[in-house]
């Protein structure tokens, strides 16, 4: 380090080197990273757009020419009120319903680790990091016992509690139960995330600023509604864009409790009809017209999302 | 007055914390509690809330390891491969990639990192039938290089953004003042910020694993053949089954299942929540 008066001639010849740097370094650089995303995911979202033209089914697996059927899987799809547009808005209810209470029990729980003392709060934290550890799919195995109908804990309780036998009873037969099971693995998963990211940015508004609302005699809620929320507007704003991203996406959670016992009919969400229309009824073409129209409307709902990103990283 | 009021609230958050707390735990405590107990303290009316010694059993993990329907060793053998490899493939193309977003100006940059973003949220569960397909005609099906493609392309995007932010944080001039001194730009590089780096990549790896761990819907997609089962698809095949769920053993293969990604999803968890609020509460 020493060296640096010594030697002076060094930086000139640095100069010289960068300009000299060859122009497709960062492209080289880049290269493994394009051919895998080309290959992997813009080549598959080609075919499936492919597809979605084609009348693809089991015969065209096994070898038969794909024929071209313009819009006609679009049409079948999009004319299918009790299949597809059914489904659609039952994700689309299922989704409101699990971001709305994901939210505002994630706030509250976030302002709950702002009120109690740190033991308290690091025995929520604790609480809440082992059901946000948890993998989706081990989480649904867990619920699914929880609700079990002959032996689990919440029939047991549940006669425990009311006196009446609730041993025997399906929670996953019926299609109301089913999704409050669920609302419940979903939200179990993810309040931990938002309450963790909302509690981080509550503790961040200068306590002066509480302390004079406080002074000024404003209620616990006004301080909620015109100071607290307003600071951290811009992280709820992103934390609704994500959760309404995964939760559109639900699989396994849906996928599992059916496996454990509920009516794939009555049950199915977006990503598991494309499973049953494509890769268990071999209906690739329709799935594919389907897949589409999910990719759209996905990107549709991360656009705010991806605009803000880029405006915040100022790219 | 105003201070009883005060202690009332204070019990009454107290009494409320300790609800969240246990609502959020038992879950987890429930399903290692039933993973130690006999088929007899499962079953039946009289439940028993935590393994006693005298009941305490490690016959749910005999029978989840053993179990006839699906072969346990092979099923950890291929999760442990397909979560290596993705590991290596995506940290090594991910590093190169963020350094080129980094440490170098050129035209394309910018297009480069919004499609990066935006592929994020491409879900693959719309992808699934052309992934199919793809790797069907390519005769990747069951191979665990076919699944490793499709994780590490998946993953991949998640790891440049991410590793990008954590080059982004070393500064540029420290590898110029080692430059200064007479480092050529690699061994600068090579010195001076990649040591700083060590932490980036241990945590994007960990989220690389834990993603490849848990994954299951194209697993379901791919790995169809009992031998080329993951351990996702493992757990699921006790729940299928025809008969009466054995929920001793499922609760041992969650367990399993459960603990490594757990452990890893601790290391790393104090960074997930950090990179949201930072640039967020500006308003």
């Amino acid at each position: 380090m020493s060296s640096t008066l010594l030697d002076a001639p060094a930086p000139p010849r640095q100069e010289i080197r960068r300009k000299r740097r060859p122009p497709y370094l960062p492209w080289l650089l880049l290269s493994a990273a394009m051919v895998l995303l080309g290959v992997l995911t813009g080549f598959p979202l080609v075919r499936l757009v492919v597809m979605s033209f084609q009348e693809y089914e089991r015969a065209q697996l096994m070898g038969q020419p794909a024929e071209w059927v313009g819009f006609d899987n679009y049409a079948t799809i999009l004319t299918d009120v009790d299949g597809f547009w059914t489904v659609l808005a039952r994700s689309f209810v299922l989704m409101v319903v699990l971001v709305v209470v994901t939210i505002v029990l994630g706030m509250l729980v976030a302002l709950l680790m702002m009120r109690v003392g740190k033991g308290l709060r690091l025995l929520v934290s604790v609480g809440l990091l082992l059901a946000w550890a948890m993998p989706s799919l081990a989480a649904t195995t867990v619920w699914g016992w929880l609700f079990d109908t002959q032996y689990g804990v919440v029939n047991n309780l549940l006669t425990k509690i009311t006196g009446d036998r609730w041993f025997g009873y399906s929670w996953l037969l019926d299609p109301l139960s089913f999704f409050v099971i669920v609302t419940c693995i979903v939200v179990w998963g993810a309040v931990p995330f938002v309450a963790f990211t909302l509690y981080a940015g509550l503790t961040q508004i200068p306590e002066e600023v509480i302390e004079a609302a406080q002074l000024d005699g404003a209620s616990a809620f006004q301080r909620f509604r015109l100071i607290q929320l307003p600071y951290v507007r811009s992280i709820v704003t992103v934390l609704v864009v994500l959760s309404m991203i995964w939760d559109l996406k639900l699989f396994t959670q849906v996928f599992v409790l059916q496996d454990i016992g509920g009516d794939r009919e009555l049950t199915s969400t977006i990503g598991v009809y494309i499973y049953q229309m494509g890769m268990a009824q071999g209906h690739y073409g329709l799935a594919s017209a389907i897949g589409v129209i999910f990719v759209f409307v996905m990107l549709a709902i991360a656009y705010p999302y991806v605009r803000r990103t880029l405006r915040e990283e100022e790219l | 007055m105003i201070k009883i009021r005060k202690r009332f609230a204070d019990t009454g958050f107290g009494v409320i914390a300790v609800f969240v707390f246990v609502l959020s735990a038992f879950p987890v405590y429930w399903m290692v509690s039933t993973s130690f107990l006999p088929n007899n303290r499962i079953r039946g009316e009289n439940l028993a809330f935590f393994p006693t010694p005298d009941v305490f059993t490690l016959d749910n993990y005999r029978a989840a390891i053993f179990s006839p329907r699906a072969p346990f060793a092979p099923a950890v053998a291929n999760s442990i491969g397909v979560t290596f490899l993705t590991l290596v493939i995506v940290l090594v193309v991910g590093f190169v990639a963020a350094l080129a977003l980094t440490r170098f100006q050129f035209k394309g940059r910018r297009t480069f990192i919004v499609l990066i973003l935006v592929v994020q949220m491409i879900p693959g569960e719309a992808m699934i039938i052309s992934m199919f397909r793809i790797i069907d005609g390519w005769q990747l099906l069951n191979t665990i290089i076919g699944l490793t493609l499709v994780y590490a392309a998946g993953v991949l995007p998640f790891t440049i953004w991410t590793l990008r932010g954590f080059v982004n944080g070393v500064p540029k001039e420290l590898e110029e003042a080692a430059m200064i001194d007479g480092c050529s730009r690699a061994g600068a590089f090579w010195r001076v910020t990649f040591p700083l780096l060590a932490p980036g990549l241990v945590a994007t790896g960990v989220f690389a694993f834990i993603q490849a761990w848990n994954e299951f819907v194209t697993a379901l997609v791919i790995m169809q053949r009992p031998e080329a089962m993951t351990l996702p698809l493992w757990l699921r095949t006790f729940v299928q089954a025809t008969q009466a769920t054995n929920w001793g053993a499922v609760m041992a293969a969650s367990v399993l299942i459960a603990i490594p990604a757990v452990i890893f999803f601790l290391i790393v968890q104090g960074r997930m929540t950090g990179g949201l609020v930072s640039g967020a509460v500006k308003g």
